[in-house]
This record gives C-alpha cells, sequence and structure tokens, in this order.
C-alpha cells in the first residue's frame, strides 16, 4: 500500500500542519476529559466505566500502529491477552503485587511485540495483517495448551491486591483511581508520541513509504519502534484489565479481541488522537447492552464494520473535527 | 506389525491420507483467495464464513429439499457463487478506489455476520451430514485402510484445482484475466468488460470455497464455526506459498496438509501451530513467499 491509496485516516492533519491554535484545543480537550474521570465515577457504575477506560488504552494504542504508522494489525488480542495472562499469573500465583503484576505483563508484551513485529514488517500491506493474524493465533493456542494459564477456564479469581503493598484495591473506587491514572498516563504518552518528530516521521512513512526511504529514513526501525511500542501499550491496557476484572481468559487472545480493536479504532475515527476513546466507549456500551441477545452482538459488530468501511470511513471523532475544521 | 521411526505404519498413512485431506481445503481455499486477490486486489475475509455456507447449504438441501450429495456438490457452489456476485456489486465494487485494508475490513464485517446468523439459527453444536452411499466404506491397501470418501475428496480437489489451473493458463478467457490481474486500464481500453469480470471472478472464488464446504461437510460436522478456524490457518498458507502462483498456492496448501499430518504422529502438541511456525521461518528465509513475485 506504499504509493497507491491511502486511508482516509486524518484527512485534515495531512492538509496542514498543526498549529498554536490546535495545540490549543487539544489542551482543552485534555482538561475535559480529565475532568470527566474525576466526575464519570459519581454518576456511572465504576465497573463500566474501567471496561471503557481499559478498551480505550487498548484502541488507543492500536490507533497508534493504525493511524499513524498506517500498520493494520489484525492480531493485537495477542499483546492484550498475553499480558492479561503474565499480569494474573504474577499476581495470583507468585504474590506480586499489582504494580508489578500489571509491569511484568506490560514487559512481556513489549517483548511479544518486538518478535512479532520484527518477522510482520518484513511484508507490507494485505500481507502484513494476514502474517500478525496468524502470529496472533500461534499466541491463542499457545495459550490453549500451556499449563499456566488454566486453558478453557482461564486464570479465574486473581486478587487485586495492595497498590505498593500498601493500599487496598479491592473497593472499586481506588481501582478506579488507579485505571484512570494508567489510562490517563497511557493517553498522554500517545499524544507526544504523534507529535514528536518521530511521530512526523511516521506519518510520513505512512503516507509515502518509498519517498521516506528515499529521503533516508530507516523506515523498518521506524515501523518496529511504533509496532513494539503500540504492542506494549496494548499490553498495559490488558494487564490492567485482568487485575480489574481479576480474570484472563481464552476470549482476550481470540481473533475476535484483535476484530473488535479495529472496530473501535474505526468508529471513533483511526488516524484521531481521541477517536480510539469515543469508538471505546460506543463499541462496550454497546456489548453491554446487548448482552441478553447473545449472538445478535456479532451480527451487530458486523453490519457495524460493514456500515462503517462503506458510509463512514472517518469515524466520529473524525466527523467532528471535520466539522469544526481542527485536528482532534 | 511394520513400524515406521517407532510409528505403526497404520497411524502414520493415516494421518498422512488426514494430512492429505485437510491439505485439499487449504488448496482449493487458498487457491480461490489467490485468484481473487489477484483480479481485485482484496483479501477475501469471508472465504471462511463462505465455505462453512458451502456445508450449510448442502445440509438445507438435504434436510429441506431432500436434494442429495450429487446435487449439493453441484448447486451448493452455485448458490455460493451467486451469493457472492450479490456480495461483490452491493459491498466490495464500492472499495476499490480506495486502500486494500478497507476491503480486508469490510469483508471481516460481513463473514461476522454471515457466521452470526448461522449461529442464531443452527447453534455451535454441528449437524452431521451423512457419506454418501456410493462413496461409503473402504479399500484395504497393503498398508492402511482406505475409506473411499476421502480418497474422492483428495481426487476431486485435485481435479478442480487443476481444471481451474487450466482455464486460467490455457484458455482465451484465462489470457484476459491474467491481463486484467497486470493491468486493468489496458485491458478495459481494448473493450473487454473489466468490471464484469471482476464480479465474475469474485463469484467463481467463493464457489470455490463452497465447494470445498460441500466436500468438507461430510468429514467434519457442518458448524457455523468451521469457517473461521480454518481460514486463519489458510492465511498462512498463503502467506508462505506467496499468492503470485496459482499452481504454487495448489501445491503449498497440499504440502502444509501433510506436514500438518506428521506433526500430528510425532509431535501432537505442535500440530495446531505447525503451519504458523513454517509461516514465521518462510519469512525470516524467503519474505516474499516461496512461489511469491517480491513484493
Amino acid at each position: 500500500m506504499a504509493d497507491s491509496a491511502t486511508l482516509d485516516a486524518a484527512p485534515i492533519a495531512a492538509a496542514r500542519p498543526e498549529s498554536r491554535d490546535d495545540r490549543a484545543l487539544h489542551r482543552k480537550v485534555f482538561i475535559g476529559i480529565a475532568v470527566l474521570l474525576v466526575l464519570a465515577p459519581l454518576v456511572l457504575y465504576p465497573v463500566y466505566l474501567m471496561k471503557v477506560l481499559c478498551f480505550g488504552l487498548f484502541a488507543l494504542a492500536f490507533n497508534l500502529l493504525l493511524g499513524y504508522g498506517g500498520l493494520l494489525s489484525f492480531g493485537h488480542a495477542a499483546y492484550f491477552g498475553m499480558a492479561s495472562y503474565i499480569s494474573a499469573y504474577g499476581a495470583k500465583t507468585l504474590g506480586f503485587t499489582p504494580e508489578v503484576a500489571i509491569l511484568a505483563g506490560t514487559v512481556t508484551a513489549a517483548i511479544l511485540g518486538l518478535i512479532f513485529g520484527a518477522l510482520a514488517i518484513r511484508r507490507q500491506g494485505i500481507y502484513f495483517s494476514m502474517i500478525t493474524l496468524a502470529l496472533a493465533q500461534m499466541a491463542f493456542f499457545f495459550s490453549l495448551q500451556a499449563k499456566f494459564t488454566g486453558g478453557e477456564d482461564g486464570i479465574q479469581a486473581v486478587p487485586r491486591g495492595d497498590l505498593f503493598g500498601v493500599i487496598s484495591l479491592a473497593d472499586d473506587r481506588v481501582m478506579y483511581a488507579l485505571v484512570a491514572v494508567v489510562f490517563f498516563g497511557g493517553l498522554l504518552l500517545i499524544y507526544r508520541i504523534i507529535h514528536s518528530p518521530f511521530g512526523q516521521v511516521l506519518k510520513a512513512i505512512r503516507d509515502n513509504e518509498n519517498r521516506a526511504v528515499s529521503l533516508g529514513y530507516r523506515v523498518n526501525q521506524y515501523k518496529l519502534a511504533v509496532f513494539v511500542l503500540s504492542a506494549t501499550l496494548a499490553g498495559l491496557a490488558g494487564a490492567t484489565k485482568a487485575i480489574v476484572f481479576q480474570l484472563a481468559s481464552l476470549t482476550d487472545v481470540h481473533w475476535s479481541m484483535s476484530g473488535e480493536v479495529v472496530l473501535m479504532t474505526l468508529v471513533g475515527g483511526m488516524g484521531t488522537v481521541f477517536g480510539p476513546i469515543v469508538g471505546a466507549l460506543v463499541i462496550v456500551t454497546m456489548e453491554t447492552y446487548l448482552a441478553q441477545f447473545g449472538a445478535w452482538v456479532t451480527i451487530i459488530q458486523g453490519c457495524v464494520f460493514v456500515l462503517c468501511v462503506l458510509l463512514f470511513r472517518e469515524g466520529i471523532v473524525g466527523l467532528v473535527a471535520r466539522l469544526i475544521r481542527k485536528p482532534l | 506389525m511394520t513400524t515406521i521411526f517407532g510409528v505403526p505404519t497404520q497411524a502414520l498413512f493415516g494421518q498422512l491420507l488426514l494430512g492429505l485431506i485437510n491439505g485439499s481445503f487449504y488448496a482449493i481455499l487458498s487457491l480461490g483467495l489467490a485468484i481473487i486477490f489477484g483480479l481485485l486486489n482484496i483479501i477475501n475475509f469471508a472465504h471462511g464464513a463462505l465455505y462453512m455456507m458451502g456445508a450449510f447449504v448442502a445440509w438445507m438441501l438435504l434436510t429441506y429439499v431432500g436434494l442429495g450429495y450429487w446435487w449439493a456438490l453441484g448447486l451448493a457452489p452455485l448458490v455460493v457463487g451467486v451469493f457472492g456476485v450479490v456480495l461483490e456489486r452491493v459491498l466490495i465494487a464500492r472499495l476499490y478506489k480506495l486502500d486494500h485494508l478497507y476491503g480486508l475490513l469490510l469483508t471481516f464485517g460481513i463473514a461476522l455476520i454471515i457466521q452470526g446468523l448461522f449461529r442464531n439459527q443452527y447453534g455451535v453444536s454441528g449437524l452431521p451430514y451423512a457419506i454418501p452411499a456410493e462413496l461409503s466404506g473402504g479399500q484395504r491397501l497393503p498398508f492402511m485402510f482406505l475409506p473411499n470418501y476421502r480418497g474422492w475428496v483428495v481426487v476431486a480437489s485435485l481435479t478442480v484445482c487443476l481444471a481451474t489451473w487450466l482455464v486460467i493458463e490455457k484458455t482465451k478467457l484465462g489470457a484476459y484475466l491474467r491481463a486484467a490481474t497486470e493491468n486493468p486500464t489496458l485491458v478495459q481500453a481494448f473493450g473487454v468488460n473489466v468490471p464484469l469480470f471482476l464480479t465474475l471472478t469474485y463469484g467463481f472464488g467463493v464457489a470455490l470455497a463452497g465447494f470445498a464446504g460441500v466436500l468438507a461437510a461430510p468429514i467434519y460436522s457442518v458448524n457455523p464455526n468451521m469457517g473461521a478456524d480454518i481460514i486463519i490457518v489458510v492465511f498462512a498458507v498463503v502467506v508462505i506459498g506467496g499468492m503470485g502462483s496459482i499452481i504454487g498456492s495448489v501445491i503449498t496448501g497440499f504440502a502444509l496438509g501433510l506436514v500438518e499430518g506428521l506433526t500430528k504422529v510425532f509431535y501432537p502438541e505442535a500440530s495446531a501451530t505447525v503451519i504458523f511456525v513454517i509461516m514465521v521461518l518462510v519469512l525470516l528465509v524467503k519474505p516474499a513467499g516461496l512461489f511469491g513475485r517480491t513484493a
């Protein structure tokens, strides 16, 4: 996909460099998100919010790779799921405190991302997607067969434990505070990456790989770096999720999870900074309300996929950004 | 009892035959994927779902209409093919000017819908489909027992793959197809109706998947998830073989089925992942795939 067609991602950001004005707007959005994070648990159920935040971070990490690196990974469940297993195993069997368990899961995802990424970037475009999917399926079979993952049962009743050995996370409100901090930290980091010189080179590679090569950039190193960053942050989301819900299961490593994160990003707006959060909010809410309809969830997800691809490629935040003529 | 490497020959050849059967399905499915990709430039994620649909159409024909296996072998691919033509005209044709990734996402969505609908209707436990009377029983070969139906699957699959290859390589129609793969604009300028070609190619590609589904129905139970399980393996097969060559994808399909069968004999734990491991090795040594042209 190096030269021919391009993604619809970030149509405005591509059109002109971001001005000081845009930065000011983004600062306001960040303050708005921070305020919402503080106020939301007063009105909404904290467990639901934590689910949104974990998947939001997952989608943000995925979008870093797709929206800014132009690389469609169809295997992000591997990093999310493996991190969630390691985190759950650490907290339950090895007696790690939650922050160490989450760290262990995140590091696992980073290492896995380094190995899988190095393999996948050997091919481009459509092959890249198929390779990431196949590698993730390998991780799935590993999780199915390995002893420590508990096979079909997964790792259940993971203790939330005491943060730094001091603060008990058993209370949902305390747990929420930790998740909110992790989420906001991840968001800031991703924003920083996107707006760094590294992020600019990434966008150049996304828009025209051949030209980036001819300008002397080592394209593969950039691709690998963003792949590892994305896998690591996806792992952070998965590891946190395991502690919050006290569960790591095959669902987290299954290919349908990879599809779900693509859907969240697509709905929210790929290549927008804030889109994946909105996408995660929409999809998690939808699944929460539709859970009673069983298999219809899959059908509705499929329909949303088809409709988004055909009619609504810019996504919700992409649409807002176009209406206010500012990159979001 | 004779043994090879400590494995009874019966077991060895039995697993090799199973591998060959799996290989038959990999070959037909990756052939369809390769033809569709060659002309339409999209990876058809719905391929697995349409394979499953082929099996279900066969089951429905038998259950609701009373038409048996041989009818299904002809009708089910037709039904799936027509369904594919509709899909291509109504949905996929709108994406040709966009990045290939959108084709992947769209067909993924279609796969979810088809799979979800069948799961809603028929559950996930799987439905039995009997082997046709003409092909029940088997042959006692000196080294193993060969069930007739399994032999038939291998022969049918080889025949279909070979016929497809002949049509594409040796006929006028195939020549147009290859030309359109190389340069659609130029072929269109010569007065060939390229959009029609795209539609028919997609229809034919998924009809192959439907055909594979009918072949699979008596071996595996007819199950809404059967497509999702196989399609990811087929993707790996396609990465290993490279999609540049028709015959290449067929050879790769059969060969990997055999390798998988052998793994089941010598190291069963790895049989689910061996194809992915081979994919990794091929990526390290020959990134373009065994038969692939450099990207």
